[in-house]
């Protein structure tokens, strides 16, 4: 047992662990922060990615006192802070997701959408083939990542417009990139 | 209305709002924020963790059990074994043959042996070591030719004394006639392997039982009112003293369909400890648990004339089962059921056998039990089109069954957009200019397949509805949905919502859909054989009228105006004739409530009577069928028999697609799966019984780098009988992807693959084969 001062979505925490507790361990039993799931505990198949920094890893392989030292961003942390608006803002990879149908069982799609973000962080243009590239540690097992890549694409063109963040609860939803998204 | 009246095509209100455009899922948000609450987000007051003891041997008798020195561990607070919980169950009625934990014998390695409750995980697990189990090893079989030869020993007990799960001979027409007359006959052996669900979350369940003694059950499901009743029964408590709650699901593709242990080892925990207890299963024991497709050894013989017309076909199944019945019955019936569409045959045979080996249970896996001959019969299309020089497409346009039809079998056809279907992948394919000029190791391949969108078949025999739904109403203009189905992805409860709210004219963030709860949504089957959105659809059309009706008569009333000028349109109540006279829909709500009081309404489904006039004809009746067609295109490196698949095409008939969105995700997710189990999966063991590699990495599930491009396309056939003309879309894309594929490698090299998987070391036998057939006499094209 350790304790251990960590900096997740911001906040700084400071939670005792087992020292062979994973950081997703942590996240899920200590912190309560369900959002980052289990698919296979074993590293193949990242629905448990989180972000260090920016960049994605695995949280079910990562020991939890290594993320001592590192920015941890977990899908509770990927929208931005409210600015005071009562409006929900969330990122635009969170809204292109939605409006793309990306979301079918959503269980790979916490650790999707971080990697999804983590591409973008350095990559404002991803070619189709990043994006395969930058995604293929997430396995999903409902969309043929079709419409995924449609989402990463969308978040692009949108980021690209200086728009993406609006997340207008109407339920109209669409993919063509950027503002033809949401039909009348 | 009676729930068997048929509501129409047309909008409510004149124009579609909210069907048939794109909509966002009213679960959207809470899955993009990561706030959507899976099973094992659950925590309770002193929740206890439990984990279950596995059979090392695929099949021995169980000789004693000793738990005291698990008993005796400190934070142990409960161990169970097969006396404990001995009623026997099975998801379908007549073949209850599997208990919670084995209770004299042990089926196949991974079987349930034993479950503890304790504080941790960690506590659980070192419990389980010390629990001392004696066996006597038994005969395991692990190919089912043995199981069907072989009696001794026994892999159940029935009264034939042999190890035959179940099996289903039929015949329509003059079968052996149409051979003997028919020019042109083609023979050949075919197979399909073992592949499994592998949904990204792995089974879950939580028990906790209340001060009054109530059990509450939540648990990762698609069939909520299943586990209910078993439960009940194998608890030995009344039904009404139990609540079983499905949370948001991560996957389920028919691996959840089945009740299974940890939701009985949770529930008797908790009422032995006082305490919640959680199961949460490995991913190695979500590959036991399995359910999967079963593999299958065909052999089909295909009659015709010159000009193609299918004349008889004549099919001899061997269904390998694994070690329970789970849904068999039903699949040995789809294994011959299903075929008989979308082509016109005058004749057709079939005789399956299911047998029982000592391997993980097989199930329903997407396409249940009709996706393995459909892929045996399209590529023995292809040999057929080949043989008699006929393009494929045309071959199988002019075999098409077309609507209004009734199939060989005696299967009622209503809508049927297969036409239009290989039209569609015809042309978005640029077939015509692809086949057999793509150059070399370069093709295109087409296949064709119907499914059923929900059966006549209610699991256990009952007169009540499939589907219901009940609406209730608030002042404030919300309007909370009850429905029992489960939403295990594909978007059913906002499917509900779309049809509540077109229906009512509201705005989808005015409706709340309450799903798959015991104690609060009427009965729905549950997520299985294609039946949602068809069943559960039609349920809420039926509510949602009912409720129209008093709130369009109220306001007529209230306004002085005839009915028909009262329209409920985005949220408001307008009178059409005058644009001045217009209210909110909480107003309208409101006005309708001083005359009927509290406002609600219930709606229902039931199919009406279907299917063949023989024992078993009701097996594989469904009051609408859904078509697709594929087309895929292959490179084959003819140096590593690598397959890459460049793209997929694949034109579905859904009858309407309610939100083309979401049925061009189960589209393209059909295809990735079908493609997928095609070319990388296999779910098996060896000679041993041991599962040769129970994990997401030996099991290599298809990443973004490993998915074809796929492109949907929609058709739309207007169902005569479903809601708004909508039909099935999440398992009918998966079926002709496989044969399209075994077709398109023909075109790419000429080689025949019959047997699944097309692994590289398959591809360069085969490769070799043909070279030296070549070498020996040289023509075009051979066999593998
Ligand atoms: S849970 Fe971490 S990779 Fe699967
Ligand atoms: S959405 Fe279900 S696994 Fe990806």
């Amino acid at each position: 047992m350790r304790v251990l001062q960590l900096e997740i979505n911001g906040d700084a925490r400071e939670v005792a662990a087992h020292d062979h507790w994973t950081l997703l361990e942590v996240l899920r039993y200590s912190l309560g922060l369900v959002g980052s799931k289990q698919g296979c505990d074993k590293g193949d198949c990242g629905s448990c990615t989180v972000l260090f920094d920016g960049k994605p890893v695995l949280s079910c392989l990562t020991l939890a006192a290594s993320a001592v030292g590192h920015q941890v961003t977990t899908i509770e942390g990927l929208a931005p802070k409210p600015t005071g608006t009562l409006q929900p803002v969330l990122d635009p990879v969170q809204v292109a997701f939605n409006d793309c149908g990306a979301l079918q069982c959503g269980f790979c799609q916490p650790g999707m959408m971080l990697s999804a973000r983590a591409l973008l962080n350095t990559n404002a243009e991803p070619s189709r083939e990043e994006i395969h590239q930058a995604l293929s540690g997430n396995l999903c097992r409902c969309t043929g990542y079709t419409q995924i890549v449609q989402a990463v694409e969308t978040a692009v063109a949108r980021i690209a417009q200086g728009d993406g963040a609006s997340a207008s609860n109407d339920g109209a939803a669409g993919h063509s990139p950027p503002d033809g998204g949401v039909p009348a | 209305m009676s729930a068997r009246d048929q509501h129409g095509l047309a909008a409510p209100h004149g124009e579609f709002q909210i069907i048939g455009k794109p909509q966002r899922k009213i679960d959207g948000a809470a899955k993009a924020t990561g706030s959507a609450l899976y099973t094992d987000d659950l925590t309770l007051p002193g929740m206890l963790h439990a984990k279950t003891l596995r059979s090392p041997h695929p099949h021995a008798r169980i000789v004693s059990i000793d738990t005291s020195a698990a008993q005796a561990l400190p934070g142990v607070h409960g161990v169970i074994t097969g006396k404990d919980l001995p009623t026997p169950y099975g998801v379908i009625p007549w073949t209850p043959d599997e208990t919670a934990l084995a209770v004299d014998k042990v089926r196949f390695i991974g079987d349930e042996v034993a479950a503890v409750a304790a504080v941790d995980e960690d506590t659980a697990l070192r419990a389980l070591e010390l629990i001392q189990v004696e066996y006597e090893v038994l005969h395991s079989y692990q190919d089912p030719k043995e199981a069907l030869e072989r009696d001794e020993p026994t892999i159940h007990q029935n009264k034939r004394g042999d190890n035959v799960s179940k099996r289903v001979k039929l015949d329509f027409g003059e079968v052996d006639q149409a051979f003997e007359t028919s020019p042109v006959v083609i023979k050949g052996d075919y197979s399909f392997h073992g592949s499994t669900h592998a949904a990204i979350e792995p089974h879950c369940a939580l028990a906790q039982v209340d001060g009054d003694g109530l059990l509450t059950l939540w648990s990762a499901t698609q069939i909520t009112h299943y586990v209910h009743r078993a439960l009940s029964s194998v608890l030995d408590l009344a039904p009404h003293r139990i609540r079983v709650i499905q949370p948001a699901i991560g996957g389920a593709f028919g691996g959840k369909s089945d009740p299974f242990s940890l939701e009985f080892c949770v529930a008797k925990l908790a009422q032995i400890t006082g305490r919640p207890v959680k199961m949460l299963w490995t991913r190695e024991e979500v590959f036991y648990a399995h359910r999967g497709r079963h593999p299958m050894e065909m052999q089909y013989s295909l009659a015709a004339n010159e000009d193609g017309k299918i004349q008889g076909v004549d099919a001899r199944i061997l269904i390998d089962g694994g070690s329970y019945s789970s849904f068999g019955l039903v699949t040995t019936y789809y294994s011959g059921q299903l075929l008989t569409g979308p082509y016109d045959f005058p004749t057709y045979r079939f005789d399956s056998t299911r047998v029982f080996t000592n391997k993980p249970p097989c199930g329903p896996k997407r396409g249940h039990g009709s996706v393995q001959p459909r892929f045996a019969f399209e590529v023995q299309l292809d040999e057929l089109a080949e043989k008699l020089s006929i393009d494929p497409i045309e071959l199988r346009r002019r075999n098409s069954l077309g609507p209004q039809t009734k199939t060989v079998n005696g299967q009622r056809i209503t809508s049927c957009g297969f036409d239009e279907c290989l039209l569609q992948v015809e042309e978005a394919s640029d077939w015509k200019n692809k086949r057999q000029s793509l150059g070399s190791g370069k093709g295109v391949g087409v296949a064709g397949s119907m499914y059923i969108t929900g059966t006549n078949y209610p699991i256990y025999p009952n007169e009540m509805p499939q589907a219901g739904i009940q609406i209730k109403v608030d002042r404030s203009g919300v309007v909370t949905v009850f429905s029992g189905a489960n939403d295990i992805g594909q978007g059913s409860s906002s499917m509900v919502a779309y049809v509540v709210a077109e229906e009512l004219g509201l705005t989808l963030d005015m409706l709340r859909v309450v799903a798959a709860d015991t104690d609060l949504c009427p009965v729905d089957l549950g997520a299985y054989s294609s039946r949602v959105t068809f069943m559960v659809g039609n349920a809420a059309i039926d509510a949602s009228r009912k409720l129209r009706k008093l709130v369009v008569g109220s306001l007529a009333k209230h306004w002085d105006v005839e009915e028909r000028r009262v329209r409920l349109v985005k949220g408001e109540a307008l009178d059409l004739e005058d644009p001045e006279r217009h209210m909110t829909m909480a107003e309208a709500f409101q006005i309708a409530e001083v005359e009927h009081d509290t406002l609600g309404a219930t709606g229902s489904y039931n199919t009406p009577t279907l299917g063949g006039d023989y024992r078993g004809g009701s097996i594989g009746a469904s009051p609408a069928y859904s078509f697709s067609a594929h087309v895929v295109e292959v490179e084959v490196d003819e140096e590593t028999g690598r397959i890459d698949v460049q793209e997929v095409w694949c034109a579905h008939d859904c009858g309407k697609a309610l939100n083309p969105i979401l049925v061009s995700g189960q589209i393209e997710g059909s295809v990735y799966m079908g493609i997928a189990e095609a070319l990388y999966e296999h779910h098996q063991t060896n000679r041993f019984g041991l599962h040769s590699g129970p994990s997401l990495l030996d099991y290599p599930l298809a990443t973004t780098l490993d998915t074809p491009e796929i492109k949907s396309l929609i058709v739309e056939s207007n169902d005569p009988e479903g809601p708004y003309g909508a039909k099935e879309a999440g398992e009918g894309p998966l079926h002709s992807a496989i044969p399209a594929l075994s077709n398109a490698i023909f075109d790419a090299v000429g080689i025949r693959l019959r047997h699944l998987p097309f692994t590289p070391d398959v591809v360069l036998r085969a490769l070799r084969e043909k070279r030296a057939n070549d070498n020996q006499a040289p023509s075009p094209g051979s066999d593998a």
